[in-house]
């Protein structure tokens, strides 16, 4: 186990530096960030020369990357274009995007295991189609269009929510929250169901209801817990990717979060504000993967890292 | 069996319920809607600025409407008629648009409480004008006797320049300074109302890097905190102008999307908004969601397309003023823009002293009779004539209606190409790559006719994208420049506009309106002739 998990966090080491290369080089691909800063002309050329100096843009793209490393191996990750550490950029908003990761992921456990294991055990009836079909409904919409309509009807027309959750308050955040978490609801109460109605076939629940046991025990004890194991797997990565994924969503709602700083960073051309973003991004993501494989060790000894 | 099933759902129902309160609780605390609140404050839509908040280094809207705030200039621009009115200045006299004499109020202060003197406009505008400063609005300097010296002389700014001051600038006094151009320049006074032109205290020069956190101002407001949601202005107790605030705090909320603030305005969840979303524009949707608070007003924004200058193609006269007469203004802006742009007539803007109403004449008509007829005399196009535009500003729809416009009546293959944003055209421009016509929008930096000729058609100036020489045209401007009065100025711009008319270096096609809405508890919300909310004057309803 201790072992596995170190190979694991060795082999991060080369995806990361891959993953910075790469997004330097997409960033520097996006052309010369100076150009367009001072409206309809071009800047003074005493203004591009500091700006590209500050930048080390005057260099070629692997002297700049160079540069870059440099200072993510001291553990600075650079400055923004408007002069601040890109570190404080991210610390500041990561706790909104944090937050509103927590909402989500809260949303598809509530709603999506409790959805699963009641169409699981009314299979075929009603409920169980109901389920269905409405998982169906919110898989099939695009994220802005749920996220516009839900703005439309529960923070504009009905007044329930703040429209936007720009200060970055738990009540604000609520409705993007759900929004955010509406598709993984659909997965998970999907995943849910068939793995609940597998698992009520198989000889240990059958011998767990010869014994006896409530109906109650035999679901939430013998069924749930060897169900949850997809589960668990899904709300790992999905936090990976919730944490980054938002940007649509932290758009629409005015979100001051990661998803929010990626797209100005990137309209703006900002490299080393992107750059470190996303980094950040590919660690969460890393980390997640890693313990959920350790975490499936757990729940079903019969998977071993060793 | 059914009825533990359904008590295990009450259960999960009410673990669901409990933990949404626990969230709610945790975040009790923190305001979030405006309804009800009757305090003299007011939020309006913010954008995060690019550079911190330095009068000399910003030229972008969203740094630019906050400096509105924060800065005091010369002259102060008449919010409804755009005339420039003496501020900071009792007097700007000269005798032959050269030499001017500025005499500034006594016993003003900053924020800071240090003196409003002559030497911190001058001080300011040395450093802004200075090359290694590297700020954004050094090129409105160049007129100014000595600019060329405080500039670097390679592209990386090596060398230091031979001078670090305008030679042109010269403190007199505590309220008394005088300017020095290098040619006549018979508008300077009303240039002075720019941003760039505003004053700066000795503070700012010792540690430019506060102005991040604690700009230090000069106008009606102060900033009272910056952060990356909200940035936040308070009255400045040591304001003594005439353009006072009337509410107490205006808190410029931060938002990424124009269109969230546009929803949170129709919520009453914010009190203005000055970009109204292209989508909610079709069909006047805005017009019903913002019944009663909402407005437009034209401004100094002219729309056009100009002619590459690499085309050898396009070079025929009467060609161009097939294609200009070949688009259908009105048609475009009615269904491209519901109205909200005005087909232009001149290549001026109306809203500036100078305008001289259908100055373009027929050239800038739709006529597709005529059109045929020169392009019949022309040599015609051959191939594909593209229309580049960037994809980033929404200006495909028009893009694509101008191109048909232009097919449907010449034949001639016209197709939009798409740059994936303004910088990427912008920057081709200035390479001088791209061919056929392309976008290109003049925002106006201050009120004057000369404003929309001078620094675009000029030769060698710096956004003459159509590389337009004229020397007829030049010669025009330096006597306007030298007029001993504004109406003769004009005059002769007028004049110089028509040689514009004649050779069509870019086709003029609309001018913009300025579209905006405001929630139920602020009313007196217009805009300045730039387009820009004049936020100190917005009252909070009084019930």
């Amino acid at each position: 186990m201790v072992s596995y998990t170190i190979r694991r966090i060795l082999q991060m080491i080369p995806v990361l530096l891959g993953a910075t290369f790469i997004l330097f080089a997409a960033v520097f691909a996006l052309g010369d960030p100076s150009a367009g800063r001072c409206g309809q002309r071009p800047c003074p050329p005493g203004y591009i020369a500091k700006f590209r100096a500050e930048y080390h843009l005057d260099q070629p793209l692997l002297v700049q990357y160079g540069y870059y490393l440099g200072k993510l191996f001291r553990g600075d990750l650079g400055t923004s274009f408007y002069g601040n550490p890109v570190a404080h950029e991210l610390a500041i908003r990561y706790p909104t995007t944090i937050k509103l990761t927590v909402i989500a992921i809260l949303c598809e456990v509530i709603i999506g295991v409790a959805a699963g294991v009641l169409a699981g055990i009314r299979k075929g009836r009603f409920l169980d189609n109901l389920v269905l079909i409405s998982t169906l409904l919110v898989i099939s919409i695009p994220v802005f269009v749920i996220g516009n309509l839900a703005q439309l009807v529960f923070g504009v027309k009905l007044e329930w929510f703040p429209p936007t959750a720009g200060q970055g308050s738990l009540y604000e955040l609520l409705l993007p929250g759900f929004v955010l978490g509406a598709l993984s609801v659909a997965y998970i109460s999907r995943l849910t169901r068939n793995s609940v109605v597998e698992n009520l076939r198989t000889d240990y629940v059958r011998t767990a209801r010869a014994k006896g046991l409530s109906n109650a025990r035999v679901i939430s004890v013998h069924t749930l817990r060897n169900s949850l194991i997809p589960v668990v797997t899904f709300i790992g990565t999905d936090i990976g990717s919730l944490m980054g994924g938002a940007i649509v969503t932290e758009r629409i709602f005015n979100v001051n979060g990661i998803g929010n700083f990626i797209f100005r960073s990137i309209n703006q051309k900002d490299g080393q504000s992107v750059v470190g973003a996303v980094l950040i991004l590919v660690v969460v993501y890393l980390v997640m993967n890693l313990i959920v494989d350790l975490l499936y060790g757990v729940l079903d000894p019969r998977i071993s890292n060793d | 069996m059914r009825g533990r099933s359904r008590a295990m759902a009450a259960a999960a129902g009410i673990i669901a319920v409990t933990l949404t309160a626990a969230a709610c609780g945790g975040g009790g605390s923190s305001s979030s809607g405006n309804s009800g609140n009757t305090a003299n404050e007011i939020t309006v839509r913010g954008c995060t600025p690019q550079n911190p908040l330095v009068g000399g280094n910003t030229a972008e809207v969203c740094g630019g409407n906050m400096l509105d705030l924060i800065t005091r200039k010369l002259v102060h621009y008449n919010v409804d008629t755009a005339a420039p009115e003496l501020d900071l200045a009792t007097a700007i006299d000269t005798k032959d648009n050269q030499h001017f004499d500025v005499k500034i109020q006594s016993g003003q202060k900053f924020s800071d409480g240090t003196p409003i003197t002559a030497k911190s406009f001058v001080d300011a505008w040395n450093y802004t004008a200075y090359g290694p400063n590297g700020q954004q609005g050094s090129y409105f300097f160049e007129p100014i006797e000595g600019y060329a010296a405080t500039q670097c002389t390679d592209d990386e700014c090596k060398a230091k320049p031979k001078a670090e001051t305008l030679s042109g600038l010269k403190v007199k006094s505590d309220t008394e300074f005088t300017i020095t151009t290098s040619e006549k320049v018979s508008n300077l006074p009303v240039r002075l109302g720019y941003a760039a032109f505003s004053p700066q205290p000795e503070a700012f020069f010792s540690n430019p890097d506060s102005y991040k956190t604690k700009p230090i101002s000069s106008g009606p407001y102060q900033a009272s905190s910056i952060n990356d949601t909200d940035y936040v202005f308070t009255k400045n107790p040591n304001y003594q102008g005439k353009w006072a605030g009337k509410t107490d705090k205006i808190d410029f909320r931060i938002y990424n999307d124009p269109s969230a603030a546009y929803t949170d305005v129709v919520a009453n969840n914010l009190d203005v908004t000055d970009i109204i979303p292209p989508d909610q524009l079709v069909g006047d949707q805005w017009k019903s969601d913002l019944d009663g608070r909402n407005g437009t007003k034209p401004q100094g924004v002219i729309q056009a397309f100009g002619f590459s200058p690499i085309d050898s193609q396009l070079k025929n006269v009467n060609l161009r003023h097939a294609i200009s007469m070949a688009v259908d203004r009105a048609t475009i802006v009615k269904q491209i823009y519901n109205n909200t742009r005005t087909p232009a007539d001149s290549f001026v803007s109306p809203v500036v002293q100078g305008y001289k109403a259908g100055a373009c004449g027929q050239y800038c008509e739709y006529n597709p009779t005529e059109a045929k007829a020169l392009y019949a005399k022309s040599p015609g196009y051959k191939g594909t004539l593209t229309f580049a535009y960037n994809q980033d500003g929404g200006h495909g729809p028009m893009a694509t209606a101008v191109c048909n416009s232009i097919k449907n009546t010449l034949g001639i293959d016209c197709q939009p190409k798409s740059e994936p944003d303004f910088k990427t055209l912008r920057d081709q421009l200035n390479k001088r790559e791209l061919k056929g016509i392309f976008r290109s929008g003049w925002q106006m930096d201050y009120p004057s006719i000369e404003n929309f000729l001078a620094p675009i058609y000029a030769k060698g100036a710096a956004s003459n994208d159509t590389a337009y020489d004229n020397p007829k045209f030049d010669a025009k401007l330096a006597q306007a420049a030298a007029a001993p009065t504004e109406e003769e100025a004009n005059t002769l711009y007028q004049e110089a506009e028509q040689y514009l008319v004649q050779d069509m270096p870019a086709v003029p096609e609309w001018y913009d309106e300025a579209a905006y809405g405001w929630s139920n508890r602020v009313e007196n919300v217009k805009t300045n002739a730039f387009g820009v909310i004049d936020y100190a004057s917005i009252t909070v309803k009084s019930s």
